[in-house]
């Protein structure tokens, strides 16, 4: 059975259409990513999934539970990742824990759920002596004291820095190994890539894609393009492909068969005095999709 | 569990300086600086005329008690609704009944001791009188506590954000703090005596004063102070319960 059940979702905040006929499911032991530039809807999804939010129509099932009457018995066994939520700034990292253990049946050792998020240096701090990034962690860390099947992420890495980011997820990578079930909320599709089994795109209220990391928007089949950077006395006309350069000087080449252009270019090159400086080969990234999916909803909404 | 949580609050509020300082120094101060300026004076209460403290740390006491209910939960609330606090544990089984009441008993924790502290200064420091009526002293402090806790909260639900919080909560406050007769006496027939009747501040202030009146009969209770109380209290605690918001505005 899937962990998350969602079909038809609605849900307008006076004229604004928040949320217009959503439908998806995570299974068991899977991870979700929610993508979605501001003001697309994912935010709302998923508190009404989380209990936050009444829906105005279609059905929810979060662990076989209704969140809007699941209640207690529902926030025993999820695991909350809000944005920008506050902690005591008096209590200590581990005293908030603690107190939160004890709102639980079954939750994890606060010494345990400190290391996963490696705040052992800072377990006798005070929250409000946290660096973002630390704070963050926190957060990270009352989203896992329930020992939760599932876990909601909002958006868990802005604000980090790259190394930061890096760790978060390898962090995140471990509870799925851990079977928990995880929907993520993010704007970053590096994060989607490095962390989801399978992506949805929300813009407007609606998914406009869904798919595998890889294979979303038509990944894995759309147009490769190869790079490189014009030879010194070289006209763009003389190269055996069609080509365009761009502002940088650099020749861009898209083709659907890359593994041939390539041999084409590598043979002329050889034959005409050697390297291809700057040269690369790229599929579209998960970031140039993104855009090309959201950019109507955008021009839409502005 | 409500103990539970109390036991959190109370350990998260004595680290908190400013909260707790404040408290604690309104009253305290008040209460030294218009002993001294009036400390030889004498008020006119019925069936006699009593120095100045014997009016003055009753009044105090009833300052100490809005001051640790009213601006405390007032001020707790804001804060953490702006900040997400409510919002995160209304994220977790707790119940929110349960985690409210933790917030309410921790003021009520606080008031007690404040409270004791300012009857021991004044018995000790200024000579005041208590003439025993200890139930009289306990329905006027629960009475109060009701209804500035519910106040407190009723009117952190129109406070829209944690910048107006500090003008909101205070300017609610302080011109019936002085029309009240909190600061020294304020005559029943004078123009502002009329208006102060008909908030529960003059009504807790008088209540208490009786408590400690060494003429007064009786119980020591008033029925129509305690009375007023309770219906302050009533609808606060409506518009509370159906204004009351765990999160922020949505900005948009």
């Amino acid at each position: 059975m899937a962990v998350i059940d969602v079909a038809d979702l609605t849900k307008s905040y006076g004229d604004v259409h928040a949320v217009r006929g959503v439908s998806f499911s995570v299974e068991q032991g899977e991870c979700l990513a929610v993508l979605g530039p501001n003001g697309a809807g994912k935010t709302t999804t998923v508190e009404i999934l989380e209990g936050y939010r009444t829906r105005d129509s279609g059905s929810v099932s979060v662990l076989g539970m209704d969140p809007a009457d699941g209640g207690t018995e529902l926030r025993q066994r999820i695991g909350i990742v809000l944005q920008e939520c506050g902690v005591d700034p008096y209590l200590t990292v581990s005293e908030v824990l603690t107190m939160h253990a004890g709102y639980y049946n079954k939750p994890l050792a606060v010494a345990d759920v400190i290391d996963i998020v490696n705040l052992g240096e800072k377990a006798t701090a005070r929250v409000k002596t946290l660096s973002g990034g630390q704070k963050r962690r926190l957060d990270v860390a009352l989203g896992l004291v329930p020992d939760p099947e599932l876990l909601f992420l909002d958006e868990p890495t802005t604000g980090f820095d790259p190394t930061a980011r890096r760790q978060a997820w390898d962090m995140i990578g471990n509870l799925a190994r851990m079977g928990k079930t995880v929907l993520l909320t993010t704007h970053y599709m590096d994060e989607a890539q490095a962390l989801a089994d399978r992506v949805i795109v929300i813009a407007a209220g609606r998914i406009v894609a869904e798919g595998s990391p890889d294979s979303i928007g038509g990944r894995a089949d759309a147009d490769a393009q190869i790079t490189f950077q014009l030879p010194t006395g070289v006209s763009p006309g003389d190269l055996p492909l069609a080509c365009e350069v761009d502002g940088d000087g650099l020749v861009v080449v898209t083709t659907s068969t890359p593994t041939a252009a390539l041999q084409t270019l590598t043979t002329w090159a050889m034959a005409n005095g050697g390297e291809l400086k700057q040269f690369s080969v790229s599929r579209p990234s998960l970031d140039d999709i993104y855009v090309a999916l959201t950019a109507d909803s955008i021009v839409e909404q502005s | 569990m409500v103990g539970y949580q109390v036991r959190w609050e109370q350990k998260s509020y004595w680290r908190n300086p400013a909260a707790a300082v404040f408290t604690f120094a309104f009253p305290l101060l008040f209460l030294v600086i218009f002993t001294a300026i009036n400390g030889n004076g004498t008020i006119d209460l019925p069936g006699g005329e009593v120095k100045f403290a014997q009016y003055y740390v009753p009044a105090i006491i009833a300052f100490g008690l809005i001051s640790a209910c009213y601006t405390n939960l007032a001020f707790t609330i804001c804060i953490r609704r702006e900040n997400g606090l409510l919002k995160r544990a209304r994220g977790t089984p707790l119940s929110p009944i349960v985690y409210l009441a933790g917030i309410v008993g921790n003021v009520i924790v606080v008031a007690i001791i404040l409270t004791s502290l300012i009857i021991a200064l004044g018995i000790i420091a200024y000579g005041v009188t208590f003439p025993g009526r200890y139930l009289a002293l306990i329905v006027t402090i629960v009475t109060g506590a009701f209804c500035f806790s519910t106040a407190g909260i009723a009117i952190s639900t129109v406070v829209p954000n944690e910048d107006a919080a500090p003008a909101i909560i205070n300017f609610v406050l302080f011109p019936l703090l002085f029309i009240s007769g909190t600061f020294g006496p304020v005559s029943s027939d004078s123009a502002l005596g009329r208006i102060a009747v008909l908030f529960p501040v003059r009504h807790l202030v008088q209540a208490m004063v009786h408590v400690f009146n060494p003429f007064g009969g009786g119980t020591g209770i008033v029925a129509s102070h305690i009375l007023i109380m309770i219906a302050w209290g009533v609808v606060c605690l409506a518009i509370s319960l159906r204004r009351f918001r765990w999160e922020p505005r949505i900005k948009s």
